[in-house]
């Protein structure tokens, strides 16, 4: 079980939680312009990292507000939770401890 | 329908079932994982297709991994064409194996009960009925009664929160013990030659072009002619290592088992929608399973909650089971793809090939796994079950969506 800080609720039990996947994939800038093999990667391939890995959570069971943050996929110690927004398409990534 | 056998006609401890040979500098073929599918996979390349210069490599020790830490379900009850295909595949050599393995390890057809607890559950149970006999899988469909009959323990009272509404039923399903079916297969490919070497992790692949040609081991590089993932689990961190991006994601799923008890438990019991899965062990343990963790993960443990969960869930379905004990619980990793069905064939780089994505099912697929893979490694193209299978479907869109008849939440 994990122990999540949400940044407004602060710590709760994973079971008050959604998971949400991989964070920071934006939306295609000009997806009338993606090939088939690019609509592909956007829809069905994420990250999959052994170590730390940025992701969404929402507090489903609280204040239902998502947030990211990066937690280790072995150790699941939560390395660092971050704000709600999403990085836009063209801006960087926040750099993985 | 015998599922007490003594303990005294279980095989004996395999130390003398398989050479540890050190790796060669180079083989035909290499398959990355010595679990049920390489395994197989190795067995049928020798078998089937007469390639016996093959290693099998294995990181950690042979079917270590999720073949020893899975539930031993085999079923070949679902929904669409091609999964019905290859898992009845499955089913049929599992029908033949120990006779041809020379190796009894307990495959029991006891059947299957699916459970249906809504109206919806109904109708998709009947439906998956209606799909599996024309595609010539054994189904049939059973009202409360008739599941009282077949597994007088299951709790059909209505008046529970989720009442059984009825049951689909595959009377050839059973379960096999699974650590004796790696040691069987491994002793046949063994027998035919093939190497299989323990303690040895994969940390590269070595590559001319678009071309790979062997892998790097922390036993030095070993050069192939062909190069077959079989790693669940870890596919995708092994394909990060060629550069290969897998639609896949690694989540934690866990089982437990109870102390043993006598046999009171004739079938196997799934439920999706109060998210439990029960049999009985020959020995005497219920195995017991639920859904995967929702995060991805790699720690081989699971959450709690789940456990909690899916014992209230097989104590209402189950009330004599109130006193059980729990013995213990383990966790392994298994590969999720967006469609819930498994990804196998060539990739994109020449000569490496994939078996992967098997999410919370592969053991009852081993040996068709293994057939299908084999044939597509030995040939190059790939086997007509596999290729609905292949990597393509996320680009082409024609995906096997078997989230239904998958049974396991992922």
């Amino acid at each position: 079980m994990l122990l999540i800080a949400c940044p407004w609720c602060g710590e709760r039990e994973e079971l008050e939680f959604h998971y949400g996947g991989q964070a920071h994939v934006p939306y295609p800038a000009d997806p009338e312009g993606l090939s088939d093999g690019e609509w592909a990667e956007y829809l069905f391939v994420r990250d999959n990292p052994k170590g730390p890995f940025a992701e969404r959570w929402s507090h489903a069971a609280g204040c239902r507000r998502w947030f990211n943050l990066i937690r280790h996929t072995v150790t699941h110690e939560i390395l660092a939770v971050q704000s709600n927004r999403p990085v836009a398409a063209g801006q960087p990534k926040p750099v993985l401890p | 329908m015998s599922h007490q056998l003594p303990s005294h006609q279980l095989p004996e401890h395999p130390d003398w079932l398989w050479r540890t040979p050190d790796p060669k500098r180079s083989y035909d073929v290499i398959i990355v994982g010595a679990g049920g599918h390489g395994l197989a996979t190795a067995y049928y390349l020798a078998r089937n297709h007469g390639i016996t210069n093959v290693a099998v490599l294995e990181r950690g020790w042979l079917a270590g991994g999720n073949m020893a830490r899975n539930t031993t379900i085999i079923r070949s009850n679902y929904l669409c064409e091609e999964s019905a295909a290859l898992y009845e595949h499955a089913l049929k050599l599992w029908e033949v194996l120990p006779q041809e393995l020379d190796y009894d390890f307990l495959f029991s057809q006891r059947g299957v009960l699916n459970l249906a607890h809504t109206l919806q559950d109904v109708r998709e149970g009947t439906r998956r009925v209606n799909a599996n006999r024309l595609g010539g899988v054994d189904a049939e469909w059973l009202d409360p009664d008739q599941v009282r009959e077949f597994c007088p323990i299951v709790n059909t009272s209505p008046d529970v929160r989720y009442p059984v509404l009825g049951a689909t039923l595959q009377p050839r399903a059973g379960i096999a013990k699974h650590d004796h079916v790696a040691w069987a297969l491994a002793r046949r490919a063994d027998a035919y030659g093939v190497d299989l070497i323990q303690g040895c992790e994969v940390t590269g692949f070595l590559r001319e072009g678009d071309r790979v040609t062997g892998v790097r081991t922390n036993r030095g590089p070993i050069s192939a002619g062909r190069v077959a993932l079989a790693a669940a689990g870890h596919s995708s961190v092994l394909a990060d290592l060629v550069g290969l991006r897998l639609p896949i994601q690694s989540h934690p799923l866990q089982a437990l088992v109870s102390e043993l008890l006598e046999p009171v438990h004739p079938t196997v019991v799934m439920s999706n929608h109060v998210h439990v899965y029960v049999s009985q062990a020959h020995k005497g343990e219920l195995v017991m399973g639920a859904g995967v963790d929702s995060y991805n993960g790699y720690g081989q443990r699971g959450s709690f909650h789940l456990i909690e969960h899916q014992m209230a869930a097989a104590l209402e379905l189950f009330p004599i089971f109130a006193r059980a004990h729990v013995l213990r619980t383990w966790g392994g990793i298994v590969d999720v793809t967006p469609d819930a069905s498994p990804i196998i064939g060539p990739t994109p780089i020449e000569n490496l090939y994939l078996n992967c994505g098997w999410g919370t099912g592969g053991f009852k697929a081993t040996p068709s796994s293994g057939w299908v893979y084999a044939h597509t490694i030995a040939t190059g193209e790939p086997h007509p079950l596999a290729e609905p299978f292949a990597l393509e479907r996320f680009t082409t869109g024609a995906l096997i969506d078997e989230h239904g008849a998958a049974a396991v939440a992922h």
